[in-house]
């Protein structure tokens, strides 16, 4: 599996919040992504919009719970179509099973085209480990091949990179000129990866969808280096979670209207690929095998957990990232694992350890846009609270996070909570020393044109780091009410 | 027309309006009264449980949550002054209790009596329509920001703007990315401070690019988030409560 630095989300965020050029990439992800997506929608308008919503949300509600039956049904129609499905329970199978393909294939080069899964199971090391040469020939997944690093967004993978960053990178890889324009660098690019197409023995692809009773894969894209993974090395090997699968073509047509406008505005994408089987007689090109390997690592688990299982309805769109106001702000390599933003923050505890990624599920203030925007209507905040609870009070240590202090001060908020008598009294203790405080040299407390401008006390400090804190008022509101409120009589009017 | 019908409401006051800004309690209970609600508050009352439930307590937060199913049983209507507090009472009780069908049935009973206070305001007091009954005046402009819990659990999108639109004297500006979190989220931040102060510096920015001379909203939690930033760095902008705004009697007790 990929590296996994979940366990850094407070650092790594820190860092990145701070980069100026990240801030300017995130900026543009709102308005350029978002404002698509919401002009998409007013075009087809809000209800339709949001009955495909609905629709598409009872598909995958009534696959998922019957995914054993229309797994079996793909496997059969994969076959009938002269393809092969393998089944990989983790990571290492499904890297274990490409690799055996490559080498009972005697593959030296493989092109790929954009697949968050292969990111998942870090398929390319595996692949290079075995003296095969692997070509990211999706643009934005070659830029960051070439820079060893990781995608940052679901649809855009590079979008932290600006154009004289690739440029740059362009040069010291490729030993080419620095280049000015995006049309020469995606040129350059083109020219490198069309001879690699050709030369490739194996093509390898995502899938975003698979439709069961047909036994075809269907990838959407924009570069039309999908299909050209796909038709033109003489072994295709398709790789995608189990959650992919859905029933028919006819179901088919609404993720076609739903997942373009959401991820990128557009009305459909430049190049839909269906593919079924491999080559056929009547057939003048395409591949002489066709491998499809379906993907567990996890999914089982989010499956079998009724709290968790909308986590599988995820189309990949990336619109809750382009909403979210945390993402917006740290990027996705800060959420520390393939998949960032809201979706990553539910989806990369269920796969990568809940205990791992203990900071991702509270990397949220619950605002619940993402929900909002969501083209199958998950309910990202309810997740994230679900995992939350998991967190502080699952009986199993593996997943319990909860520090003894963070228990010791639940309890101890509750059990103040639980009597307006030690409420009031607290009260009245803290706003009669809070001026007197305020006035001590070396106090905890200094004055803010708010109220308290800095707390030097634990928790609070994180408060009074950018804003002031107001004083606690003469009165509570209990005291008022029993004192002036309680007596007035209502006055008609 | 003599008009008979009393309507009787429970203030649930929150513990936030409770110790921080009980002016805000005052001129809930002042609104209410002035349209003619008989109000009550139960004194029993403290907080909802939203901050432990936010944070995965779930067991200290349904100590607390039954301590509100207790206190507001009897109640005909209870109202809210925050979106966020509401929904914790109207939407989430029913998951914080989903594996205890007492309970369950009693939360389920709770979510339908209770009302977060602009809600409350239009939709059980119908204050948005006709003749104004609400008498507010505020001279000067205004913005509001629409809390997140009160837009999207609560879906409480246009009542706010109804009744500030009654108001005589008060000029309400656009608020740019009105809809974007304010970065406060409870825990959030003092969880993760960085963040939030990122997500707050925007609103402040957006709150100064509209002119305004107040900002309004239904959560006094975003609006102490947002007003610690404007006191910090200075900017000449005031934060009031809806019922600050629509409180037909100034000026005001406990302050």
């Amino acid at each position: 599996m990929a590296d996994v630095k979940t366990q850094d989300f407070f650092a790594a965020s820190a860092v990145s919040i701070q980069d100026p050029i990240l801030r300017q990439a995130l900026i543009k992800v709102g308005t350029g992504f978002d404002g698509a997506r919401l002009a998409a929608i007013e075009d087809v308008t809000p209800n339709r919009w949001d009955e495909w919503r609905e629709e598409a949300r009872q598909i995958k509600i009534h696959t998922l719970d019957h995914l054993d039956y229309y797994l079996d049904l793909l496997e059969r129609n994969v076959a009938k179509a002269g393809g092969q499905v393998h089944f990989a329970a983790d990571a290492a199978q499904a890297n274990a099973i490409v690799a055996g393909i490559a080498r009972s294939g005697g593959v030296k080069i493989v092109t790929k085209g954009k697949s968050m899964v292969s990111e998942e199971l870090s398929l390319n090391p595996v692949l290079e480990s075995i003296g095969v040469e692997v070509f990211e020939t999706d643009l934005g997944e070659y830029i960051i091949q070439l820079a060893g690093e990781t995608p940052s967004h679901l649809v855009a993978p590079a979008l932290h990179k600006t154009k004289e960053q690739v440029a740059q990178l362009f040069s010291d890889k490729l030993g080419l000129p620095l280049l000015e324009s995006i049309e020469d660098m995606a040129k350059a690019a083109r020219e490198i990866l069309r001879e690699k197409f050709l030369q490739a023995e194996m093509g390898i692809s995502g899938a975003n969808f698979l439709v069961a009773e047909t036994g075809t894969l269907v990838i959407i894209t924009n570069e039309g280096n999908g299909r050209m993974c796909t038709s033109a090395p003489r072994i295709h090997v398709g790789i995608t979670g189990m959650e992919k699968v859905i029933p028919s073509l006819q179901d088919l047509a609404v993720f076609l209207r739903l997942l373009p406008r959401s991820a990128t505005g557009q009305r459909i994408t430049s190049y839909v690929s269906m593919v079924t089987g491999p080559r056929r007689e009547t057939d003048e090109d395409g591949p002489e095998e066709f491998h499809l390997v379906i993907v567990d690592n996890g999914r089982s688990k989010m499956l079998a957990d009724p709290e968790l299982r909308e986590a599988l309805y995820c189309i990949r769109c990336g619109a809750c990232l382009n909403i979210c106001p945390v993402y917006k702000k740290v990027g996705g390599h800060a959420y520390g694992w393939v998949y960032p933003g809201p979706i990553g923050a539910v989806v990369s505890p269920l796969l990568v350890g809940l205990k791992q990624a203990k900071d991702l599920p509270h990397a949220s203030s619950l605002c619940g846009a993402c929900r909002e925007v969501c083209p199958v209507k998950i309910n990202i905040p309810r997740m994230l609270l679900h995992l939350r609870n998991e967190l502080a009070e699952s009986p199993d240590p593996k997943t319990n996070a909860a520090t003894p202090v963070a228990r010791l001060m639940a309890r101890g908020y509750a059990w103040l909570m639980s009597s307006p008598a030690l409420l009031s009294l607290s009260h009245r203790l803290a706003r009669s020393l809070q001026r007197p405080l305020l006035m001590l040299p070396f106090s905890p407390l200094t004055k803010g044109a708010g109220g308290i401008g800095r707390v030097r006390l634990p928790f609070l400090s994180r408060w009074t780091r950018a804003k002031d804190l107001p004083l606690l008022p003469p009165r509570t509101f209990h005291e008022i009410w029993q004192q002036e409120l309680s007596q007035t009589a209502r006055r008609d009017t | 027309m003599t008009q008979v019908t009393v309507t009787r409401a429970s203030l649930f006051a929150t513990c936030i309006v409770d110790q921080m800004f009980p002016q805000v309690g005052v001129s809930t209970v002042r609104v209410l009264r002035h349209l003619g609600v008989e109000v009550d508050f139960p004194p029993d009352q403290t907080c909802c449980g939203q901050p432990l439930y936010n944070s995965g307590f779930n067991q200290q937060a349904r100590r607390l949550a039954t301590r509100v199913l207790d206190s507001f049983d009897g109640s005909e209507y209870v109202v809210v002054p925050s979106g966020s507090c509401a929904a914790m009472m109207k939407v989430f009780y029913l998951d914080l209790f989903q594996d205890q069908p007492d309970q369950l049935k009693r939360a389920e009973r709770m979510a339908t009596k209770v009302y977060e206070f602009s809600q409350f305001l239009v939709q059980v007091l119908g204050a948005a329509q006709g003749e104004d009954r609400l008498g507010a005046s505020y001279p000067g402009t205004a913005t509001y920001h629409p809390s997140c819990h009160l837009l999207r659990e609560m879906n409480v999108r246009e009542e706010p703007s109804e009744l500030l639109s009654r108001v005589s004297g008060l000029t309400m500006n656009g608020l740019p990315q009105a809809e974007t979190c304010c970065g406060f989220g409870g825990t959030f931040t003092i969880k993760y401070p960085h963040i939030s102060e990122g997500m707050l510096a925007d609103k402040v920015e957006n709150v100064s690019a509209s002119g305004a001379e107040t900002l309004v909203s239904c959560d006094m939690g975003c609006l102490m988030h947002i007003e610690g930033a404007l006191r910090r760095r200075g900017v000449d902008v005031q934060t009031r409560h809806l019922a600050q705004i629509l409180d037909p009697t100034k000026p005001e007790p406990g302050s």
